[in-house]
């Protein structure tokens, strides 16, 4: 007995490593955050009723869950469609769908905001392209705004939205599609009564998923809002490092963590979370 | 399971449509970087290479490129060694008491990363790790923690667990069966984490925009100001370099993982 419970302490000391370091140079970090927006300027919930009472702070706040909500629905669509197609292509075309799948997201996200803001700036490919074809006369606004600030985290995002949603409908039993199809059901109805209900679970691990990602997005909404449309995430970053108002700063950050952490735990008595992670790279 | 479902035409168009909206801007970094005009735009009258020299000539951008590989690399062996060590350590032992830990190692993927900046921008001061190498190698290297034990778990939940148990009845110590019986089997996954690793220190911003100012200039920094600053097509050129090296990495992990299944 004495030997085992050596053994298994020594198993113990393996994770020890990972373990200080994570507490000592991550979650103290995020918890003295959590105390800042509680101690300063002065003790108190003050910071906490600018939720309230700032117009400012209720501002970002709408337009984050307004682009995140439209983000969402937009990466959901568009990773089911790829998703979909995967799920039912032949094995070598599975190769190549994967591929525009992972190779995405693994580009870094500058290099990508980068993409789109040549694509899209006033003297952009798209504008001037469309400008040389007679469509349009006046260079259209599709960068440095809310517009810009979507099509950047939606292709970010499609990816993240594929994975759960793959996962979910490999578990499909393809016979019951053919079998669906056999007893005459059309192409449509096959899709809306067999297949959709049978994927809805990654699909709402996929929503959950990009919905907490997209909230705390600080690099791609900062480039292609160009300053304009803040999100809460460049909005925090404002306060510390030009404003120093720390107090307003952390609480923000404090209700981004509490809202990442609340939106999987209301969903998790829908869906199993480790969906959403077990995935992951 | 051939003449069996297919997609619509509708499912078809919408899934081909996202796969270019996924792949084609990223792509249009190439012809932009190649472009023989002054300002960021298509190639007018052949293609030149001038804007890669103009990166590659530049003392700024070379030492970019080399403090970034450095401090990935470190941030990758802390990471590694971190990350490798606990997930056996949760494997072998496996109660609900290590529930806590494989919790505690997903929050860095799912806390942002501004949160986490912030914090360590008040944190690292006292200690005095702000605008220093081994500052970002920490952030980094914790942060990096999760994506190792991800990959290594998954190697693990692969490996026979009987296999450390004779090692550990024939009187192996707890170094020796980890040296012979349990790296050698999950070195793929171990390597693919490294990668995983790396990439995420080499393409972090977010955190240096915070605790590094001026000694640290990392490149992604370095992209950050050129983007808004002066967008020119040498800002193209990096992102061709950076796109490479990605590829680069992932051929590499891809290559290794096909090796190991076929063997």
């Amino acid at each position: 007995m004495s030997a085992a419970g050596r053994a298994s302490a020594g198993w113990w000391w393996l994770i020890l490593p990972a373990f200080l370091l994570l507490v000592v140079f991550y979650i103290a970090p995020i918890v003295q955050v959590l105390a800042i927006s509680v101690t300063e300027p002065e003790p108190g919930l003050g910071n906490y009723e600018r939720l309230f009472t700032s117009g400012a702070v209720q501002r970002v706040i709408l337009t984050t869950l307004r682009i995140c909500v439209i983000t969402t629905a937009l990466a959901l669509l568009l990773g089911y469609a790829i998703a979909y197609a995967i799920t039912l292509a032949t094995p070598q075309a599975q190769g190549w769908w994967i591929l525009a799948v992972l190779v995405p997201l693994w580009i870094s996200v500058l290099v990508r905001a980068f993409a789109w803001v040549t694509l899209l700036r006033r003297q952009g490919l798209v504008n001037n392209t469309l400008m040389e074809a007679g469509l349009i006369t006046e260079p259209l606004p599709l960068v440095w705004n809310e517009f810009g600030i979507v099509v950047g985290m939606v292709h970010y995002m499609v990816p993240f939205a594929v994975l759960p949603m793959l996962a979910s409908m490999k578990e499909i039993d393809p016979r019951l599609l053919a079998a669906a199809r056999g007893l005459g059901a059309s192409r449509g109805a096959v899709f809306r009564r067999v297949f959709l209900p049978l994927s809805l679970p990654g699909v709402i691990a996929a929503g959950v998923l990009v919905f907490i990602f997209s909230l705390g997005f600080y690099i791609t909404p900062a480039i292609l809002g160009g300053g304009k449309t803040l999100m809460v995430a460049e909005w925090i970053g404002l306060q510390i490092l030009d404003l120093i108002r720390w107090g307003l700063g952390t609480m923000m950050a404090t209700m981004l963590v509490v809202a990442i952490l609340v939106t999987p735990a209301i969903f998790s008595r829908i869906v199993d979370l480790r969906r959403i992670f077990g995935t992951g790279a | 399971m051939d003449g069996a479902y297919r997609p619509g035409p509708f499912g078809r168009g919408l899934a081909w449509v996202t796969a270019l909206y996924l792949v084609l801007p990223i792509l249009i970094v190439v012809p932009v970087a190649l472009t023989d005009q002054r300002f960021l735009s298509l190639p007018q009258d052949g293609i030149s290479f001038r804007h890669f020299q103009t990166v590659l000539g530049s003392a700024e951008w070379l030492g970019s490129i080399w403090q970034s590989f450095t401090i990935a690399l470190a941030a990758t062996v802390l990471s590694v060694v971190a990350g490798t060590l606990c997930a056996i350590g949760c494997w072998r032992i496996s109660r609900r008491a290590t529930d806590l830990v494989r919790v505690l190692m997903l929050l860095p993927l799912i806390i942002p990363s501004i949160v986490y900046a912030i914090g360590l921008y008040r944190y690292f001061g006292p200690l005095g790790l702000l605008d220093r190498f081994l500052g970002v190698v920490i952030a980094h290297g914790v942060t990096g923690i999760p994506y190792v034990v991800i990959t290594v778990s998954t190697a693990l939940a692969a490996f026979d667990p009987r296999l450390e148990q004779a090692a550990r009845g024939m009187g192996a110590s707890l170094s020796q069966t980890l040296r012979w019986v349990i790296l050698p089997r999950i070195a793929p996954g171990i390597f693919s984490g490294a990668i995983f690793a790396f990439i995420h220190s080499w393409d972090e911003l977010v955190m240096v925009l915070f605790i590094a100012s001026r000694d640290v200039f990392t490149l992604p920094r370095r992209i950050w100001d050129g983007i808004n600053e002066n967008l020119d097509p040498a800002m193209a050129a990096v992102a061709v370099l950076l796109i490479l090296f990605t590829l680069l990495l992932l051929l590499a992990d891809r290559a290794l993982r096909r090796r190991t299944e076929g063997g």
